[in-house]
């Protein structure tokens, strides 16, 4: 079943949650909502649900107005960040409800439950209470129990949050091999875009109660349609600087400006990995520290004339070769994005990379036995 | 959470502590009700038996434990009613509401019975209309079922709202998104979570409803047989100088005071096990 | 946090409220109503002349001395006894932690009784004290134990949540910075438990103004010596009086009501303070 939201408005008081947001989830899509805490996110999901009532708007599923549907009318399967399992009765019991609430018979009831309970690894764990359950388990059971009345549409309100780390990826496998199986109408909030972009077939970007952006990860990623996007989504350095005879300066570095008219004023956002740092002793920045973050690499430095920069490598990458904390480097942009300062509005076409007035430096030569990175 | 002394690590000075506490307890409540129990015993079992016996004591018996019965059965629906709507909605009348549910805990007894004579009692300002009705209330029986649900109406309300504070609302929004009524939802999730604040609630408006003496002297008038409760009973008992009887139904009472007591302790240690 | 909105469910949570609106206007406005307008015919000078009657003015006096000593015994106690359950591990402990309850357990009335065998002529204890001139059966003393026992909880169960959430660390860290015991306890633990005490004693107090089950048997009701304000009410309702009974009343009730709601402002403003509320 499709979704579609139209120009939803709504207040807290003086506060502007929802700010006229309209958007469209095909069915048997998934999609995620990112964004920062308090951006409305939660309240916009909670509002397909029938949770909260918009102050204006309307939402629709499969092209008819959902709006005078009670939440237990709207087939919505609902769960919850904090799970809210319901604490005094069993995990079958739990899973079983909304089961018992449409009157299917227990035979089928019970047959239903173990299926459920099977496919989301949950054998054996029927008779237990969710207190007796870990984290990882209690969400599966609220996905269970969620799926269990085969809802048209799933909705997760930051579903991975409270549990840790390594427990949250495996649970984005479960959702997404779950939604493979199942493949119904989704919907999930996040606040962690690596999550969304790992799960999601769409991800939306929502900031303060508006929809920055929709679209698949690579075209977030490559194409972000305002400055917030661009920041929000990986990791980026931010100047804020002028267009002077068309480049940008940061430092001693200069980034080509094409098309953008002189004195501009803009924000220039370059991704951590849009940038090639390598060991040059005539280069333009030192490096300050170099992190080891796992498989990446993360080296900070300082551009000749004050400015801070990171980037970020693979940890084989060759790049690193004879690189360390205090030598001189050289500073390659691969892709960087120019957004009119204040409007926060649309951006300007991305700079030729790899251009600067210095003279360009070839790529390394590579040691013949080094992984390319 | 604080540190605890051992039994065996307790210095002198913590000792006297210790010491001090037990014969305060001690003076004050264990004593009072030892006389009681030794008193009772003492004069043998002939007076429980008379009282046993004596039509005037068990109507006595019978009529607060049916006072009480109501008591629960309306106040434990207000109690549950009024919760969900105090902590559940927002309305401009929820201050009042609020301070009108600790109001019976602020008055005197005796003030409540005056305060229901005054509305249905000689004078007063339903007076016409329970004569048209012809309905009597004061020095009968439903003066002292308004006396009791005034007395006894906090508890109940007061500690099933104080769990529901605490449960928050999402497994109720749980239960909506799964197709669940109003109603379902009430019965199969919000009930079952609030249960132990309910049976204490339930248990203090049984013991104060047991204890209610000062509101339905006033409202009932201690007419024997028709008004007079266990506690009036004790009472008359006192004032007629039949100590025998008196301290016969005190200590049924004050044996049915402890077994609530357990009660209470019991359901306190069952909600800490939970938790 | 807005109630699960959308249609359907406005209409329960409206009938619900407008009943139990309906049940505490009747069974708890409409009669407090009725005392306040009866008490207040006199206006406030009639308030005055009531009270200050000479029997019902002794009788608020009493009251009034009986509850403070009350409250001073109750306030040092009970502080010790939250102490001792909360800090200490003895033998007993859960015995006397369950017996705290028991006033709350127990028919004012029945204490009363209790009293009545324990300190009256009849008794060992009492005649005893007779024999060494000390009268307190049917005198005050009499009517401080029956407040004493009945409001016995009321500072106990103030103070130990606030001793229970008490961080040791902080009592560590004092010591480390060479704090004595006299001085831990003085800055470091007293200050937080203050507020407990306080508050709970303010409600013992106020809620021994209105005693009377449990005093009515054993103090004698004498006038001017051992009649308490609430029995002087009861006794002009008998003696049909109820306008004078319910300006005292009146008065008494306003009484109780502010000292609970000070009670109720300290524990908000120390809720608010740990992060609760």
């Amino acid at each position: 079943m499709g979704i579609r939201v139209s120009n939803l408005i709504k207040r807290f008081g003086d506060f502007v949650a929802v700010d006229n947001v309209s958007l469209t989830v095909g069915r048997g899509e998934l999609v995620a909502f990112v964004g920062p805490s308090g951006s409305g996110k939660s309240t916009i999901l909670r509002i397909i649900a029938g949770l909260e009532s918009a102050d204006s708007g309307s939402v629709y599923f499969n092209g008819e107005p959902a709006d005078h549907l009670h939440a237990s009318a709207r087939g919505v399967g609902f769960v919850f960040q904090h799970y809210a399992l319901f604490r005094h009765m069993t995990v079958a019991a739990n899973v079983a409800f909304g089961l018992r609430v449409q009157g299917v018979a227990r035979p089928e009831r019970e047959r239903r439950v173990g299926d459920l309970l099977d496919l989301m690894g949950l054998q054996g764990l029927g008779q237990r209470y969710p207190s007796q359950l870990s984290g990882g388990q209690r969400q599966r059971v609220a996905l269970a129990r969620a799926l269990a009345p085969q809802p048209k549409v799933l909705l997760l309100d930051e579903p991975f949050g409270a549990v840790d780390a390594k427990v949250r990826e495996e649970l984005r496998h479960w959702l997404r091999k779950l939604h493979d199986e199942v493949r119904v109408t989704s919907i999930f909030v996040t606040h962690d875009q690596e999550e969304a972009f790992s799960v999601a077939d769409r991800v939306m970007v929502i900031q303060r109660g508006r929809l920055e952006q929709s679209g698949r990860p690579d075209e977030i990623l490559d194409t972000p349609a305002t400055e917030f996007v661009a920041r929000f989504i990986g990791e980026a350095n931010v100047y804020e600087t002028t267009v002077h005879e068309g480049c940008a300066a940061v430092g001693r570095l200069r980034v080509a400006a094409a098309g953008l008219a002189e004195a501009t004023a803009v924000s220039l956002v370059i991704r951590f990995y849009d940038l090639k740092f390598w060991r040059d002793d005539e280069g333009i920045a030192t490096v300050v520290r170099m992190t080891t973050l796992g498989d990446r690499v993360k080296v900070e430095a300082l551009i000749d004339g004050g400015v801070r920069i990171f980037s970020q490598f693979p940890r084989r990458s060759s790049l690193l070769h004879g690189m360390e904390s205090g030598c001189r480097i050289h500073i390659v942009p691969t892709l960087t994005r120019f957004y009119p300062r204040g409007a926060g509005g649309g951006s300007v076409p991305a700079a030729d990379p790899a251009q600067t007035p210095e003279k360009a430096r070839p790529i390394l030569e590579y040691p013949a036995n080094s992984t390319a990175f | 959470m604080a540190r605890l002394e051992g039994a065996r690590s307790l210095s002198p000075g913590q000792c006297a502590v210790v010491l001090t506490v037990c014969a305060y307890i001690g003076l004050v409540l264990v004593l009072p009700i030892v006389a009681l129990v030794s008193r009772a015993v003492a004069q043998g079992p002939a007076p429980l038996l008379a009282a046993a016996g004596d039509p005037a004591a068990r109507g006595g018996l019978v009529l607060t434990l049916v006072l009480a019965a109501i008591a629960v059965l309306a106040n434990g629906i207000a109690g549950v009613v009024g919760a969900l709507v105090m902590v559940r909605q927002r309305f401009l009348a929820r201050r009042v509401l609020d301070a009108l549910v600790d109001m019976p805990l602020a008055v005197s007894p005796v003030m409540t019975g005056l305060a229901f004579l005054l509305v249905f009692g000689r004078g007063g300002w339903l007076e016409p209309a329970l004569g048209l009705l012809h309905l009597k209330v004061t020095f009968a029986f439903p003066g002292l079922v308004l006396a009791t649900l005034f007395v006894t109406f906090p508890f109940t309300l007061r500690e099933v709202a104080y769990v529901l504070a605490e449960l928050g609302t999402d497994e109720e929004q749980a239960a909506v998104t799964l197709g669940a009524s109003a109603w379902q939802t009430f019965w199969l999730i919000t009930l079952p979570n609030i249960r132990f604040g309910l049976g204490n609630g339930i248990v203090l408006t049984l013991a104060r409803a047991l204890g209610e003496f000062g509101a339905v002297l006033v409202i009932g008038g201690a007419i024997s047989g028709k008004t007079q409760t266990a506690t009036i009973f004790i009472y008359n008992a006192v004032e007629e100088r039949q100590e025998p009887a008196a301290y016969a139904m005190a200590l049924v009472l004050a044996f049915a005071s402890i077994a609530l007591l357990v009660v209470i302790e019991w359901l306190k240690r069952r909600r800490s096990a939970e938790n | 946090m807005s109630s699960i909105a959308a249609p359907g469910t406005q209409g329960h949570g409206l009938a619900l409220r407008a009943g139990i609106l309906a049940y505490v206007g009747a069974l708890i406005l409409i009669p407090l109503s009725a005392l306040l307008f009866r008490g207040l015919e006199g206006g406030l000078a009639g308030l005055r002349e009531a009270v200050t009657e000479s029997t019902a003015w002794q009788a608020v006096l009493l009251t009034l001395w009986t509850a403070a000593i009350m409250a001073v015994v109750n306030a040092l106690f009970g502080t010790l006894t939250a102490w001792a359950l909360v800090r200490y591990r003895f033998p007993g402990r859960g015995m006397i932690s369950a017996l705290v309850d028991l006033p709350f357990a127990v028919p004012t009335l029945v204490t009363g009784v209790m009293l009545v065998t324990l300190l009256g002529p009849q008794s060992v204890l009492g005649g005893w004290l007779a024999a060494q001139r000390m009268q307190v059966a049917f005198a005050p003393p009499s009517i401080v134990l029956a407040l004493l026992f009945v409001t016995l909880p009321f500072v106990v169960r103030a103070v130990e949540p606030v001793l229970m959430e008490q961080d040791p660390a902080e009592e560590e860290a004092a010591r480390t910075l060479g704090a004595g015991t006299w001085t831990v306890f003085l800055r470091v633990l007293l200050p937080p438990m203050m507020p407990a005490i306080l508050s709970g004693t303010i409600r013992s107090f106020a809620r021994a103004l209105g005693e009377f089950g449990s005093i009515v048997v054993v103090s004698g009701n004498i006038p001017y010596r051992t009649l308490t304000a609430p029995i002087y009410i009861f006794g002009e309702i008998e003696s049909g009086q109820p306008a004078r009974a319910a300006a005292v009343s009146v008065v008494l009730l306003a009484a109780a009501l502010a000292l609970n709601l000070g009670a109720r402002g300290i524990e908000r403003i120390t809720g608010a303070r740990h992060g609760q509320a």
